[in-house]
């Protein structure tokens, strides 16, 4: 990941996110409206809001530095610090939690060894927890960097994740990402419509 | 379920909904894609459509020719593939596999016909990434009548006749809210749909947007002609790409078409609609927060009134409806206003659409009349609980709502039935609990989703439902006390009448009917250490059943902590003091031989597993 002045950069006339900011700012106007638009342009970038260009959005949407830094803590799709390469987000909607979330949870964060909204030492995973992803049918769901894998148990989704499914891998991996992909599939099996605990 | 007159055409559909790509659709549809085109002759068109509602049974595959429509469930490559030769190649049905048809019973025949299916008669019909599969199911029929033959006061004067209500849960009168936003004065005004569904466990509004998110734009045109307002917003969740997506390329599409833009169908009237996506805020689901989140604050509710209706986006008049809502706009001027007041009871009219889900055998996306019981939906529809196992309640309306026992299973699915039992309409998730569902644990959910939600602008919500928490999570843990019943319910009451908006006025209602319902399983919790539905995991122990046990070994390999030992061929044995009941051996084992038990005190074993304890833990 880049430096914190590459990152600015980005925001400089001429660096590779101005012009979609100055596209939103030309569209909703300088002012509170942007703040939202334009923080969710950087994250779709970044993955996460480097803190850095705070003062510089700051200063392009005008609005002063601590309101905008109240807007970025108070929702929770914006993260203020950087993600692994794979994000795991666990479902904790009302459906998956009756099927195990929880269990699910705790199965990647001792295989992984890190807590949840934590990211890996190698910056390879990061668990995240998610309301609803709206698969409620398909309770409990996980998804690996947006793709969506269900009916899991515990042990299937560390299988999923350590099997490199969804996960973005070199050439020779590729062959086994296509075989984990068939994984959602092959859950839909019947013994998933029995329920949790015998 | 009634099909749209499309005689004689040979189209096979696959449902690509989340649901479906997440079951596996997407390879299925590139399958018959490709297949397809090497078909000329006597060639079936493929459509790409939303959700079928079956989602139980993804991915769906639904083979429509001369004989009638046969929808296959559970459709893998193999599938597929035998589909295509015998099916589409030799014109004869697999119907092993039929979930539905018009044609033979499929073998979840009634999940279909026990429907009432107004709203959803698109979704899982047309293609939702074109415009003109839209139309031609009927689709702007009703705009067009508006803004040819009606005036604004006509408009509001038929959905007052068709006795439509909000959706999104509190059931005011749509015509209402029109009329008064209509009478404000001020200008511009706005029409906002409140598409951010927060609830856990319900996916009504993304189903709708993704299936058929025109009727949805449809139902926001007609309600900026009724009102008068030229400009729309749609606010909606951003964790949900793929009807953002959809909804993007409708609004192309539409300008394309001239249904939305300057002079629409040269009517004189002009409409624009903006996507705002949100950004991870429960709250916002408030009307009041959710303006506050339009205009980029934090999204904060604020007093009413005044009312959006009256101040709403940067204090102009604005009118709120959620997306179901806005959806029953266009059918009602599409079908007509009696569509709707002949169905449903006297107060609630019309149909109302679940996410029915949970424990339940067939889960997915229901439409049904206002009125249904309790009952029917969980059985005659869904098809009774998973594993017939007993049924213990229905939740409905997510964490504002609260839980319905069994013993009120005749219950009418309606506004005002629904509320005298302490339980509300809600936005339409329908979780279905069975005798494995602790209702504490459930409470002590709904109440974890609040307290992190809470936007922390009045005192009661803010540090009262953390203390609700606290108590409940120890309750959980075994450390309930005496007393703690009485506290939870006083609390629950300041909470909710000190409270601004709805998140708070409802967040203790989970609790407070589960203690109104379910007192004994708190009584046990609290009394006896014990969890009745084996779930609370401080009150629980794994044992391992040497009769069934075949000495396999599975679990002592899966273990984390090596809490598993044996021979194999012979019952293995398993350490209750090392077991931190994290479910892996359970969920492994294929002879079920593992098992939890909650005996009450005397197995209570706290110490061992402090470390895995729930996330809300640390609270006390």
């Amino acid at each position: 990941m880049a430096g914190t002045a590459e990152k600015v950069a980005y925001l400089q006339p001429g660096g590779p996110l101005r012009e979609r900011i100055d596209q939103l700012i030309r569209r909703l106007g300088r002012g509170q409206e942007t703040a939202i638009p334009v923080l969710q342009e950087i994250q779709k970038e970044f993955g996460y809001i480097p803190p850095e260009l705070l003062p510089r959005v700051a200063a392009l949407t005008g609005l002063c530095g601590s309101e905008l830094y109240s807007i970025a803590t108070f929702y929770s799709q914006f993260r203020l610090h950087p993600i692994g390469e794979n994000l795991i987000q666990v479902c904790h909607g009302t459906a998956c939690h009756l099927a195990g979330a929880e269990e699910i949870t705790a199965a990647l964060r001792r295989e992984l060894g890190i807590e949840e909204g934590d990211t890996s030492p190698d910056q390879k995973y990061t668990i995240e927890k998610v309301a609803c992803l709206g698969c409620c049918s398909l309770a409990p769901v996980i998804t690996i960097n947006g793709e969506t894998f269900g009916r899991l148990t515990p042990e299937k989704a560390v299988r999923l994740v350590r099997g490199g499914a969804g996960q973005k891998k070199k050439e020779t991996q590729n062959k086994k990402g296509v075989e984990d992909k068939a994984g959602p599939q092959n859950n839909v099996s019947p013994q998933n419509k029995e329920g949790r605990l015998s | 379920m009634k099909r749209v007159a499309t005689a004689k055409k040979r189209i096979v559909r696959v449902g690509l909904a989340s649901c479906g790509i997440a079951a596996g659709a997407r390879p299925v549809y590139n399958f018959f894609c490709s297949e397809l085109a090497k078909m000329p002759e006597k060639s079936f068109t493929l459509i790409r459509t939303g959700c079928i509602g079956m989602c139980f049974c993804e991915p769906l595959v639904e083979v429509e020719d001369e004989e009638g429509v046969y929808l296959y469930g559970e459709v893998d490559l193999e599938k597929a593939r035998r589909i295509l030769e015998e099916h589409l190649g030799a014109g004869r049905p697999c119907n092993d596999w039929v979930v539905y048809s018009d044609v033979i019973t499929g073998r979840e025949q009634d999940y279909l016909t026990r429907q009432h299916r107004i709203l959803l008669k698109n979704s899982g019909k047309i293609d939702p990434e074109d415009i003109g599969s839209y139309v031609k199911a009927g689709g702007y029929r009703g705009l067009q009548k508006v803004l040819a033959s009606l005036t604004p006061e006509e408009v509001i004067a038929t959905l007052e006749e068709s006795g439509l209500r909000g959706r999104g849960g509190a059931g005011f009168p749509t015509f209402l809210k029109w009329r008064f936003t209509r009478q404000s004065p001020g200008a511009p005004k706005y029409v906002v749909c409140n598409a951010d569904e927060g609830d856990p466990g319900a996916f009504m509004d993304r189903s709708i947007l993704e299936s058929d998110p025109h009727s949805v734009l449809e139902g926001m045109i007609i309600a900026g002609y009724a009102i008068g307002s030229n400009e729309g917003y749609i606010y909606i969740r951003a964790e949900y790409p793929l009807a953002v997506q959809r909804l993007r390329l409708a609004i192309a599409q539409m300008e394309e078409r001239n249904y939305l833009g300057e002079n629409i169908l040269g009517s004189g009237f002009s409409f624009h609609i903006h996507i705002r996506e949100g950004a991870g805020a429960f709250v916002c689901g408030e009307e009041t927060a959710l303006l506050a989140s339009i205009e980029g604050k934090r999204g904060m509710p604020r007093p009413r009134p005044p009312y959006p209706a009256q101040e709403g986006r940067w204090g102009k008049p604005t009118g709120i409806n959620n997306v179901e809502t806005l959806a029953n706009v266009a059918r009602i001027f599409e079908l007509g206003p009696e569509v709707y007041k002949n169905c449903g009871t006297e107060k609630s009219k019309g149909t109302k659409v679940f996410a029915l889900a949970g424990k339940v055998r067939r889960s997915g996306l229901i439409e049904v009349p206002m009125g249904i019981s309790i009952r029917e939906i969980v059985f005659a529809i869904g098809g009774g609980i998973a594993g017939d196992k007993p049924f213990k309640a229905v939740q409905t309306g997510g964490p504002s709502g609260g839980c319905i026992p069994a013993s009120l299973a005749e219950t009418p699915v309606d506004y005002e039935s629904l509320a005298e039992i302490g339980a509300i309409m809600g936005s339409g998730g329908l979780l279905v609990m069975d005798d494995e569902t602790c209702m504490v644990d459930v409470a002590r959910f709904f109440l974890n989703f609040t307290t992190e939600e809470s936007c922390g602008k009045c005192t009661f919500c803010r540090n009262g439902t953390p203390l609700m928490l606290a108590t409940l999570d120890r309750i959980c843990r075994g450390k309930g006390r005496p007393g703690d019943l009485k506290r939870l319910e006083e609390l629950g009451e300041a909470i909710k009448d000190g409270s601004l908006c709805g998140l708070g006025q409802t967040a203790p209602n989970p609790v407070l009917t589960t203690i109104r319902y379910f007192r004994d399983e708190y009584d046990a919790h609290i009394n006896e250490k014990r969890c009745p539905a084996r779930i609370c995991k401080d009150l629980i122990v794994y044992r391992i059943e040497t009769e069934t046990c075949t000495g396999c070994g599975l679990c002592t390999r899966i273990c984390p902590v090596q809490a598993i030992s044996g021979e194999r061929r012979r019952p293995y044995h398993l350490d209750e003091t090392v077991c931190i009941r994290c479910g892996l051996c359970l969920s492994t084992c294929h002879f079920d031989a593992i098992i939890t038990i909650s005996e009450g005190q005397d197995t209570h074993t706290a110490d061992t597993n402090a470390n895995t304890t729930t996330a809300s833990g640390e609270r006390e």
